[in-house]
């Protein structure tokens, strides 16, 4: 099981793959994202380098319209 | 008063003293506020996204305009740099507007622990505006945490009542060295206007803007009202006077003896 976004998710078909993988299948746009792996914020350019598995907790978080 | 009156904030020129806030209005209202405004900074929240969303607030808001973006939901110092970082890395520079509450119902922010959270983010090069209760004590702490303005609520986020806390944000203005930017609260032009007259650096508007029957006009409104306040702080408010009258017309030349 994996944790994406507070959702758990089944490691089966989500395990071995990598985030920029994950992320392009779940058709995030990557320009508007920022990632947290495991605490570990990680820059775009490793997303291909981050290999999921199971127990990884990630969040995928975008600006949204806010003021306080 | 100055030929040319430019606010700076972590070594950027601002001509624009009103920060609009984003929250609560439609993306597709964004862009003509931000116009009417004349912002040239806007502040925004960092939430979880969901898969599929095509739209993005980014593409609303024109090129030239500083995102703020903001630390909500964080309840102590280190999820307030955890949001800073996340915020960072979405690529909108370095300004972090600090805000840490602990209860959701009244929205106070937790003065201790936005000091925390000002050190850690200044040292690891944010510029840091942080929202804060007005407090002179937390002030000064925050002065010496490296804060690049302070944001003193006016009243309860989203109320809409104006200036409840006059004047202990006015000790604020006349003790610290720091910009102070009135935050939270205000809730028509008017009460804008008379924060800008008492010498804020800046006005922060959100839910004034969004409630209101025409957004786009109320955003205008508060420029104006922003502008006004400005142009009379600088220019020196007249006097009270204590008690009696005191004649505008000249006092010889009646016609009458």
């Amino acid at each position: 099981m994996l944790m994406i976004n507070g959702e758990p998710i089944e490691a089966a078909g989500t395990e071995g793959m990598t985030l920029a993988a994950y992320l392009d299948k779940n058709e995030y746009n990557i320009h508007r994202i920022a990632v947290e792996h495991n605490d570990r914020i990680i820059p775009k350019a490793e997303y291909d380098e981050v290999v999921l598995k199971d127990g990884d907790v990630i969040e995928i978080v975008q600006f949204m319209g806010g003021g306080a | 008063m100055k030929e040319k009156d430019t606010f700076i904030l972590g070594g950027k020129e601002f001509h624009s003293r009103f920060i609009l806030g984003s929250g609560k209005y439609s993306m597709e209202l964004i862009k003509a506020a931000v116009e009417n405004a004349g912002a040239e900074i806007i502040t925004l929240a960092v939430r979880r996204t969901n898969t599929k969303q095509s739209e993005n607030i980014l593409d609303y808001i024109p090129e030239h305009v500083t995102l703020l973006p903001n630390t909500s939901g964080a309840r102590t110092a280190e999820e307030a740099v955890r949001i800073a970082r996340m915020a960072r890395e979405l690529g909108c520079g370095d300004f972090v507007k600090v805000e840490i509450m602990k209860d959701s119902k009244y929205l106070l922010p937790d003065n201790a622990e936005t000091v925390r959270a000002t050190e850690l983010l200044v040292k690891e090069g944010f510029v840091v505006l942080p929202y804060m209760y007005p407090d002179l004590y937390t002030a000064r702490d925050l002065v010496n945490a490296g804060a690049a303005a302070v944001m003193p609520l006016a009243s309860p986020i989203g109320s809409n009542k104006g200036l409840a806390t006059k004047e202990f944000i006015q000790i604020i203005m006349d003790e610290i060295d720091l910009p102070v930017i009135v935050d939270a609260g205000i809730g028509r032009p008017s009460q804008a206007c008379e924060a800008m007259e008492m010498g804020a650096a800046a006005i922060m508007a959100n839910t004034a803007i969004a409630t209101a029957g025409d957004i786009p006009a109320m955003a205008g409104a508060f420029r104006s009202a922003i502008e006004a306040g400005r142009a009379a702080y600088l220019s020196g408010l007249g006097r009270v006077l204590e008690r009696g009258a005191s004649a505008s017309d000249p006092l010889t030349g009646f016609l009458r003896d």
